[in-house]
């Protein structure tokens, strides 16, 4: 037979290195990753180790790879969740603020348009009711001048508000494409502060993405349970200073003209009427930690930016001996009366937390508010115990299915199966290699996609090995024989594998979750099946042909 | 000559059409009855498809469904499925059973409170249990999730279908996606009458079974195309048989690896991914099945176009050298 020539035979022998090289961290998963964490945590740290870490560094040399097959929250455990950004949610605070504007557009048309007034309205729109209908068609065109335009990629030019004429009423809605634009924000915001927030909980290898228009996908290996991490991540966090007008036992009582009745968040029955307007927000913080009041009670002490410390002074200095809500996600944690001006911006919150909590209000106001709340669609929680069980089953499985599927070859092709079997061997390692080179997760549905690999490479080793019987049927000489059985099979082979692999990568565009995680393994496993069967297998054959120069082959 | 395992003999002579009439009616029958059984039983759908949520429990202690049913009863969940599971890879003291809540009328999300009830509820019928899955999925994300799943084997049907269709003729592109839908379709069935939990998984598994299935109808295909060229005058008929038994070996060969593969991941692999396992075995079954019995059989109906030789002769790979 044709000899493969040299630079070919070294391609196909450096694969094959590479693959056991890339292969190897593998087979120390938990002293590897004891490892590249410490390398993260070092890194993170500034370069600077603590003993502990240095030993953990130590533990796998450094010269070998050291990428892992990372598992998928079935293996290791875990919670996932999917969430729903409610982008209206920030329509209203928009159409609030247009508002102010509106009305003094208006008032400088008050000879036209006589007096005008803010009429109830959903949270979406503006509806302005005007006492001299008359002067419609110039107010219309007053509030339309107040519009900008929305800077879109598709094109530019469309107005972000829409102003519309209602029998008295001047009615102002955000328009298609300030809706588009503003969603896109929100749910951009909402994930780096999703992002920020895990982060700071410090857990490996989070995975936090966007799906769709709407939604997140959040996925952290390692946490307890959902609902754990929906606290982290489902709480607004939105924090704000209020002055207060008053309290209230009435959980129905009016509360005014701009100003809210919000509950007392550690005593039921108690309301505070406090104005609409905050002094400062959560968004003028630059730190929160927590820590302890004189009293020794958990807290969270915080500290605002230039701008708002200077509101907060002034504010302060103006109103001593009044009292102040302080007001998170629409609860008034405390209101403590002003002692006196509060210089510096540095304050502290206290309102009977245990520790747990004023860590986490600590978490939730360094990294921020969500803009708007999150509702989940989904969320799946998977114990570490479970996953260590699918790991260890899945492993049996995968030895003892290769183990009998090599005993079977062998025993139906003899020395050839030997050969088929140094080529499965080698496939399981180029495509653990390059799981864990490109990083792909491996999941339950992963570990079933690399044994039923093990069960469907060797078909190209079988359609080659039963064209060369053939052949040798058909009186073929050894060397020709196995050529025209290679080359004949080949067709065979490519066909089969393109329908496979095309339809493992339909499931990968289209599926998600557990279809996602089988389609990477299948596809990649079809791909390395195809270069063993058929390169691997070929040069092994060629070299004990050569070695051997058999009169007569068996197969 | 050297001893060989052979589950087929060198040279076989099966007339794969002798029964054309019970195999292939047997097979439409099969497709009707699952079609039938789907909409008269309907699927056990997972979560996945049908929203609510599961919660898989463990214990050392054995598991008591009368006692949980009656602990969660007093909670007023509504639809709500506890089964035990057992499985001989777990331990002798581990007792596992699946807690199933029915997705609540007009509830877009999922109520941590409600899940919250029941653990708690269950903890108090047995202190040793623990919560080892909780996984829920709104009815919004389950509609959605049954549109993409049908779209997936839907696109893999037409993917191959285009394929198979560029690669040979019109017919053997009929041929092959009227095998591989029988082989989904019939899979389906077999899940509607035994009432296995469909879910996303098992959508996965249907889709390897597309693949499965097409790989060994391709493999026939491709030596039959060959065979055309070769073999001028055999009548159609005659000539499918041919090709059919010169690559029975292969074919029951690699059914058999794979079976085997799959065999053990099915008995060790643990009952998670049991479900999902069972339906790639029955596929491959079914697949090398409809790949003897379906897939010719529509060619032959259909005919092919001798006229002129086939588009490709032997197929261009194979005069790249390897």
């Amino acid at each position: 037979m044709t000899p493969t020539a040299l630079w070919k035979r070294l391609l196909i022998l450096a694969v094959c290195l590479w693959g056991v090289f890339a292969a190897l961290p593998n087979a120390f998963y938990s002293r590897v990753e004891g490892h590249n964490d410490a390398a993260v945590a070092i890194e993170k740290a500034g370069g600077v180790a603590t003993p502990d870490q240095d030993a953990a560094l130590g533990t796998w040399p450094a010269f070998l790879p050291s990428a892992l097959m990372p598992l998928g929250l079935d293996l290791r455990g875990g919670a996932h969740l999917l969430a729903k950004v409610e982008v209206e949610d920030v329509y209203k605070a928009r159409i609030d603020g247009l508002w102010p504007e509106v009305r003094d557009a208006l008032r400088d048309l008050r000879d036209q348009v006589g007096a005008v007034r803010r009429a109830p309205s959903p949270d979406d729109e503006l509806r302005v009711t005007v006492s001299n209908p008359e002067g419609m068609v110039a107010a219309v065109q007053a509030v339309q001048a107040l519009a900008t335009p929305v800077y879109t990629l598709t094109g530019v030019g469309a107005a972000d508000i829409e102003v519309t004429a209602e029998g008295a009423d001047i009615v102002v809605r955000l328009s298609e494409a300030e809706r588009a634009a503003s969603d896109d924000r929100t749910v951009q915001q909402s994930l780096e502060i999703i992002r920020n927030r895990v982060d700071e909980v410090g857990t490996r290898e989070p995975t936090i993405l966007r799906q769709g228009s709407d939604r997140i996908l959040i996925q952290v290996p390692g946490i307890g349970s959902a609902s754990e991490l929906k606290t982290l991540i489902g709480t607004t966090a939105k924090l704000t200073f209020n002055p207060v007008v008053k309290t209230t036992t009435n959980a129905g009582a009016d509360a005014g003209a701009r100003n809210a009745l919000l509950p007392a968040r550690n005593e039921t029955g108690l309301y505070y009427i406090v104005e609409e307007t905050p002094v400062v927000t959560g968004e003028e913080l630059v730190d929160a930690q927590p820590s302890f009041d004189q009293n020794g009670q958990p807290a969270v002490s915080f500290r605002f930016d230039g701008a708002g410390a200077r509101k907060f002074g002034d504010y302060t200095a103006a109103n001593i001996g009044a009292p102040f809500a302080i007001v998170l996600d629409d609860e008034v944690i405390s209101a403590p009366v002003i002692q006196s001006h509060i210089p510096g911006g540095n304050g502290i919150i206290t309102g009977s937390f245990t520790v747990e909590e004023s860590t986490e209000l600590a978490i939730l106001l360094r990294a921020g508010a969500l803009p708007a709340s999150l509702t989940f669609l989904e969320e799946r929680t998977i114990g570490p115990e479970l996953g260590a069980d699918s790991v260890a089953a899945g492993k049996l499985a995968a030895v003892i299915g290769m183990i009998a599927v090599a005993v079977y070859m062998v025993a139906s092709y003899g020395l050839f199966g030997v050969f088929a079997n140094i080529a499965l061997a080698v496939n399981m390692l180029i495509l653990i290699a390059l799981l864990s080179t490109i990083g792909a997760t491996l999941t339950l549905p992963g570990i079933a996609g690399i044994v039923l690999t093990v069960g469907m490479a060797v078909d190209a080793n079988v359609l080659i090995f039963e064209r060369i019987r053939e052949e040798l049927r058909a009186g073929l000489s050894p060397p020709k024989a196995v050529e025209a059985g290679f080359a004949r099979a080949l067709s065979a082979i490519i066909d089969s594998n393109v329908t496979g692999l095309l339809t493992a990568l339909i499931m990968f565009f289209i599926g998600s979750g557990p279809v996602r995680g089988f389609a990477v393994t299948m596809s990649l496993g079809i791909l390395t099946s195809m270069f063993t069967a058929v390169y691997v297998t070929r040069l092994v054959v060629e070299l004990w042909l050569n070695a051997r120069r058999p009169k007569t082959i068996v197969v | 000559m050297a001893w060989r395992l052979k589950l087929v003999p060198t040279k076989t002579n099966i007339d794969f059409f002798r029964w054309q009439f019970v195999t292939f009616g047997a097979s439409v029958v099969a497709v009707v009855a699952s079609l039938v059984l789907v909409a008269v039983m309907g699927l056990n759908l997972g979560i996945d498809f049908r929203g609510g949520t599961t919660i898989r429990t463990e214990s050392s202690q054995p598991v008591d469904v009368g006692a949980y049913r009656q602990a969660l009863a007093a909670l007023n969940l509504g639809d709500v499925s506890i089964t035990e599971v057992k499985d001989p890879t777990f331990r002798a003291d581990q007792h596992v059973a699946q807690v199933r809540l029915g997705a609540r009328e007009g509830e877009e999300a999922v109520t941590p409170e409600v899940i919250a009830q029941v653990e708690t509820a269950l903890k108090a019928v047995d202190p040793a249990i623990s919560f080892p899955a909780v996984e829920s999925v709104g009815p919004k994300v389950s509609q959605e999730l049954i549109w993409k799943a049908f779209l997936a084997v839907a696109a893999g049907s037409v993917g191959i279908l285009f394929y198979v269709w560029m690669r040979f003729e019109w017919q053997f592109a009929v041929g092959t996606v009227a095998a591989l839908l029988h082989d989904v379709i019939v899979t389906v069935g077999v899940f509607a009458a035994l009432q296995i939990k469909f879910d996303l998984a098992i959508v996965a598994a249907l889709l390897t079974i597309l693949g499965y299935s097409v790989n060994d109808t391709v493999v026939i295909f491709d030596r039959l195309r060959e065979n055309l060229a070769k073999y001028k005058t055999m009548p159609l008929r005659e000539m499918m048989n041919l090709t059919a038994n010169e690559t029975l070996s292969r074919t029951i060969m690699t059914a058999t690896t794979t079976f085997i593969a799959l065999l053990v991941l099915f008995i060790f692999g643990g009952d998670v991914i049991r479900g999902f396992v069972f339906a790639m075995l029955f596929g491959v079954v079914i697949g090398t099945y409809s790949t003897l019995y379906v897939a010719k059989n529509i060619v032959l109906m259909l005919g092919v176009d001798r006229g002129d030789k086939p588009k490709k002769d032997t197929g261009e790979f194979a005069s790249i050298e390897a």
